[in-house]
């Protein structure tokens, strides 16, 4: 499994890393979008919108299904990445470089957990 | 296969006009168009030929099996079409004054009635035109009730096993979703909803039973946690056909209810309608109904006045009066007895047919089903790359309609069967053997299950750039102005 170290995971399938400025950048890991096939279409929230850990930000639609996208953390949108919204394919082809969006103020919350990527690769095994 | 557009020839038609005796008009250029639709010209044979063939290669009801999950594809019965075709029906405008179709209206009053009494709801509105609308309007009840308190609660509470069209209803009324997971039984977890329950709780979405087929056994509890703390249930009707004339709504706790006219009432659907998504509520939200209501003087009805909390109009005029006039026939054909027995039926079938299944498919909810069940190829997936979709291609080739696959979500490799209660048991003997030898094919030699289907016009269609670069326009290529 494609696994990068500098990343963190959320039981909900996304991937989030944090600089120092506390700016997030997430998007969904390579075994969420091997599990849902070719995407095929995604919706993205605003720039400016806030969202708390946990919140809904957008949702991912593939040839089987529509899965929700949640935020691991809270903060504010200060970025979309707008190639995915015309070529989603490159989720399917890249999901770590497919950022979905930035969060500004990226503020970590005890209710979702973030997992290293040794303890997430255990959680997908225990899921597939 | 050509298009009917590719078979189209200049000058061609299907029907010639009279010679014209009455004064012609100009149109003046502001109203005139600036050329002439680009409609398919074709004679009346190649019309009929056309759609004979598409026809054929067609897969509906009266084709064979459709165990199509969570849409109850029963079958249709021919009177209710006999009765829809009555002229008095038929030929009628919909902006003739209510008080020359009060026989049309008769009919309205007397569906909404037998409805009431199937539903135990108080009140109810035939408008919406498909369940989706129907979820809509009672969530945009529930949200002006809470409005007219002065509450603005705005979080709308839905298990994971609902329907996707839930939390799409409670976006769409800007509302935000908290979902909650399903015990290990696959019903709704009671301490996580008492943990989010709360004051700023709008309503619940619940649909029972739910889509792994399970009965919410513990729904007054659930129904009364809501209540307790202040929100609304709605019922999602869309499984009623597991419970009509056994359990109602009304009973269970729920302020309204959705039912689809078009499943649990045996009118056709499938490919987009017509359907209707009736709405029945409680006393509680009356009065945010849509308008028209009617009310009926000593020799015709007339329209109520609108009324002040209404939540306005969904749909033009009366809906889709024809499925109405279906649904009627269906109920008063089956009547007081045959509409539970068909319910009983319905989960008789479902279960009889999860028996046979069961003797190879994996199914992660294994107790009493109501009237349909889950399969789950994902043990087949991982060790032989075998997946819910290959089954499904597969038995195209049998001729058996696929069952719903990749849903519900909470379910790994999903195939959802429904079998409904229209079907006889040697039918269901019949195509459970099928169903068990394709396993065993698959097993042996998981190439040929991803080849299926082979006896089709087309095999594998090309999904992904299907919904990704549509082409819904003959004329897309050229870019012209249609």
């Amino acid at each position: 499994m494609n696994l990068p170290d500098n990343l963190r995971f959320s039981k909900s399938h996304e991937w989030i890393i944090i600089d120092e400025n506390n700016t997030a950048k997430v998007g969904i890991s390579d075994f969420a979008q091997h599990s849902m096939g070719d995407i095929v279409f995604i919706n993205l929230p605003s720039v400016g919108d806030s969202f708390d850990a946990g919140d809904e930000i957008g949702d991912v639609e593939s040839v089987k299904a529509v899965s929700e996208i949640y935020s691991p953390v809270s903060g504010t949108v200060s970025a979309i990445n707008e190639e995915l919204l015309t070529s989603p394919e490159l989720i399917n082809e890249d999901p770590y470089g497919s950022w979905f969006i930035e969060i500004e103020g990226a503020t970590i919350d005890d209710s979702i957990t973030l997992m290293t990527s040794s303890e997430y690769e255990e959680f997908c095994q225990k899921e597939s | 296969m050509k298009l009917i557009f590719e078979k189209s020839v200049e000058g061609r038609h299907c029907a010639s006009l009279p010679k014209n005796d009455v004064p012609e008009f100009e149109l003046g250029d502001e109203l005139r168009r600036s050329h002439p639709p680009r409609l398919p010209e074709v004679s009346e044979n190649e019309l009929s030929r056309h759609y004979t063939s598409l026809e054929r290669r067609s897969f509906g009801v009266n084709s064979g099996f459709f165990p199509l999950g969570s849409c109850t594809m029963k079958y249709n019965p021919k009177v209710n079409e006999d009765i829809a075709k009555l002229e008095g029906f038929t030929e009628i405008h919909p902006l003739a004054p209510v008080n020359s179709v009060s026989g049309c209206i008769e009919v309205l009053e007397l569906l909404k009635k037998l409805l009431l009494e199937i539903t135990g709801m108080d009140n109810l509105t035939l408008q919406p035109s498909a369940g989706a609308q129907g979820e809509l309007t009672g969530i945009m009840m529930i949200k002006k009730y809470h409005q007219s308190r002065n509450d603005n609660r705005d979080k709308i509470i839905i298990p994971d096993s609902a329907h996707g069209t839930n939390p799409a209803t409670a976006s769409m009324c800007g509302m935000k979703t908290i979902n909650i997971p399903s015990n290990s039984e696959g019903r709704v977890d009671i301490s996580r909803l008492k943990e989010v329950a709360g004051e700023d709780t709008a309503g619940l979405m619940l649909t029972n039973p739910n889509t792994l087929g399970v009965f919410e056994k513990d729904v007054l509890e659930i129904t009364d946690i809501i209540h307790k703390s202040g929100g609304l249930n709605y019922f999602d009707g869309a499984n009623l056909n597991a419970i009509m004339g056994v359990v109602r709504p009304g009973d269970m706790g729920f302020d309204c209810v959705h039912l689809n006219l078009h499943k649990t009432f045996s009118t056709p659907h499938g490919g987009g309608g017509p359907g209707s998504g009736v709405l029945a509520c409680k006393e509680v939200l009356s009065e945010f109904l849509p308008y028209p209501n009617f009310f009926n003087t000593s020799d015709f009805y007339k329209t109520e006045d609108i009324p002040e909390k209404s939540i306005g109009r969904i749909s033009g005029f009366y809906g889709n009066f024809l499925v109405y006039l279906k649904a009627l026939c269906y109920i008063l054909s089956l009547g007081k007895t045959s509409i539970p027995l068909s319910a009983k039926t319905a989960v008789l079938n479902s279960n009889y047919f999860k028996n046979l299944l069961s003797k190879k498919y994996n199914i992660p909810f294994p107790n009493d089903c109501m009237h349909e069940f889950v399969i789950s190829m994902k043990d087949e997936a991982k060790n032989k790359g075998v997946t819910a979709n290959h089954i499904a291609k597969m038995l195209i080739d049998r001729n058996i309609h696929p069952p719903t696959v990749y849903f519900p979500l909470i379910v790994k490799e999903a195939l959802m069967i429904e079998p409904a209660e229209t079907e006889a048991k040697e039918l269901l003997d019949e195509v459970a053997e099928i169903f068990l030898e394709i396993y065993d094919i698959a097993m042996n030699d998981p190439e040929m299950a991803k080849a299926a289907p082979i006896n089709t016009e087309i095999s594998q269609p090309d999904e992904v750039l299907a919904a990704r670069k549509p082409v819904l326009n003959f004329y897309d290529e050229e870019n012209v102005d249609v």
